[in-house]
């Protein structure tokens, strides 16, 4: 099956600063992709390279196959590009927005679709209010809406829920999940990785236009992150043979560093050998965020 | 051609929501000038034999509102998009450079022939002005509407900013306007300046429009057609490469 955006040895630069460098990436039909990184890393250059808003100095960008700078009107027609910024235009109504956006991509009669996206993004009561008069939150919305106007295969979103209220930012991630659910393919850039890792089966994290992890969710969770146990213990004391494990010490806890589970029967033993008593054991999971830092400290 | 349409629409719907500014404003404008001129200059100044300055005025003044306002269009309609970052929403659909300039580019000549045409109606309450050739007056109509929209286009991509624009405006289109025979003949002017109006290409848009009118003119109307449309082929084949290679538009 044609992958959904192929990225081959994209560089782009910005005068001196190199933007991206020697970028490669696929992303099957249907995936759940999180493009993550921090501020600078590329993540919003390489869309904008998708979309067609910015050109690679070189390497090759298709999307659903087709090529975004030689055949861009099919490229354009099978993505839906939600920015990061607020933008609208202040002119226009909610319902006029979708209409005129309808019309750029060449849909004729697109009433119905529009009058779905509004109920399924909750717009009915602001369908016909002036942009300018909506709240963050409702644009944020609209913008989605525009995105998702001419049925695109391909969604992209560039920090969906930056500035979004919990209630708000739930109600996306379901709707999202659903679009993920009908078929589509979902890529995301977000700095909240609780939500790329909840949401996202395969993560790209990039490093000053460079990819520096690309691999699913669960591997790199597995590969990255250390398993981490937290004991309570009587008395409160831990012996000097395990000091090395310690990664973490709280008035009452220790939070030890396992490399695999299998350490934890010699933790114990040592323990039982000091006539240390466990009160209380949590196992910690290992969580994105840990292993972004670690990715990104790495290189 | 959908998306075409839909700009084209989107432009024109864009100005008659704020009417009151696009196109009220400048037939007020217009008649202000014309008040004034006519009342000051009527006794002291005979351009031609057969016409009477204020009728001589008129044309001028509706060219000048036709040109004016085909470049705020475009001109005024990008700069926003591009400092409000909505600009994205016409970028990011499949529309073609020659779609994206043809939809500014006429709905600038709209704007420009129905505020014209606005400054004619209104000032037949001053003085009738016959249309002797009225295809030799839309003919400059629309050309000169269309170069300035045209302009507006390259102005709008090249601002970053409304300070650039505003440069744009008060040191290349108003000088260019002023300086090509809305007010007078340029056989009234000394010798040099007569010599340097024929460099400025709006003194052809408004020698030829007033032809129109009076079936009189400083320059034969077919070299003003000539000259009006050779502009019109040149500022159209560059504002296409530039859209071409996404200039200020596409990184």
């Amino acid at each position: 099956m044609t992958p959904a955006i192929q990225v081959r040895e994209v560089h782009k630069s910005f005068g001196a600063v190199q933007a991206l460098r020697n970028v490669s990436l696929e992303v099957a039909q249907g995936e759940f992709f999180a493009l993550l990184g921090p501020n600078g890393a590329g993540k919003t250059t390489l869309i904008n390279i998708l979309a067609g808003l910015a050109r690679a100095d070189s390497g090759k960008v298709m999307v659903t196959g087709f090529d975004v700078t030689t055949q861009y009107r099919d490229a354009r027609r099978a993505l839906g590009v939600v920015p990061q910024e607020l933008v609208f235009d202040p002119f226009f109504t909610v319902r006029e927005t979708l209409t005129i956006q309808s019309g750029y991509f060449g849909i004729k009669h697109n009433r119905d679709w529009i009058e779905e996206i509004i109920h399924h993004l909750d717009l009915g009561d602001k369908a016909d209010t002036n942009m300018r008069a909506l709240s963050g939150g409702m644009k944020r919305r609209v913008l989605v809406a525009q995105a998702l106007v001419h049925k695109p295969p391909v969604i992209v979103l560039d920090e969906p829920t930056a500035g979004v209220d919990v209630e708000l930012r739930q109600e996306l991630w379901q709707f999202i999940r659903k679009l993920n659910a009908d078929g589509h393919t979902i890529v995301l850039t977000t700095h909240y990785l609780e939500e790329a890792e909840a949401q996202c089966s395969r993560i790209a994290m990039l490093k000053q236009g460079k990819i520096v992890a690309l691999d699913t969710t669960k591997h790199l969770l597995e590969s990255f992150s250390g398993r981490q146990v937290k004991l309570r213990l009587s008395p409160d004391y831990l012996p000097e043979n395990l000091q090395s494990l310690l990664l973490l010490r709280t008035d009452s806890s220790y939070t030890l560093t396992l490399t695999d589970f299998s350490d934890l029967e010699r933790v114990m033993s040592r323990l039982r050998e000091a006539g240390i008593v466990v009160q209380e054991m949590e196992l910690l999971q290992p969580d994105l965020e840990e292993v972004f830092v670690q990715i990104m400290s790495k290189h | 051609m959908r998306g075409f349409s839909t700009l084209f629409c989107k432009e024109l719907l864009r100005f008659w929501k704020v009417s009151f500014q696009t196109l009220l404003a400048p037939m007020l404008t217009a008649m202000l000038y014309l008040l004034i001129f006519s009342h000051v200059l009527e006794e002291h100044i005979k351009v031609f034999e057969s016409v009477s300055y204020t009728a001589f005025l008129v044309p001028g003044l509706a060219m000048m509102s036709v040109l004016q306002n085909a470049f705020a269009n475009s001109s005024s309609s990008l700069i926003q998009s591009k400092i409000t970052g909505n600009i994205i929403f016409v970028l990011l659909p499949p529309l073609s450079h020659w779609e994206f300039f043809l939809a500014y580019m006429l709905a600038a000549i709209v704007r420009g022939l129905l505020v014209g045409l606005g400054v004619f109606v209104v000032t037949l309450w001053f003085v009738t002005v016959p249309v002797k050739f009225p295809l030799w007056m839309l003919l400059f109509a629309i050309l000169g509407s269309g170069i300035l929209g045209v302009m507006g286009i390259i102005a709008g991509i090249w601002a970053d900013k409304f300070d650039q624009l505003a440069a744009f405006q008060n040191f290349i289109i108003i000088p260019l306007t002023f300086l090509s025979g809305v007010f007078y003949s340029i056989h009234s002017l000394p010798q040099f300046w007569q010599i340097a109006s024929h460099f400025n290409p709006f003194f052809y848009m408004i020698d030829g429009f007033r032809y129109g009118f009076f079936g009189i003119s400083d320059v034969a109307p077919d070299v003003s057609l000539a000259v009006v449309a050779g502009c019109f082929m040149a500022l159209s084949l560059f504002t296409l490469w530039l859209l071409k290679i996404g200039y200020k538009l596409r990184y």
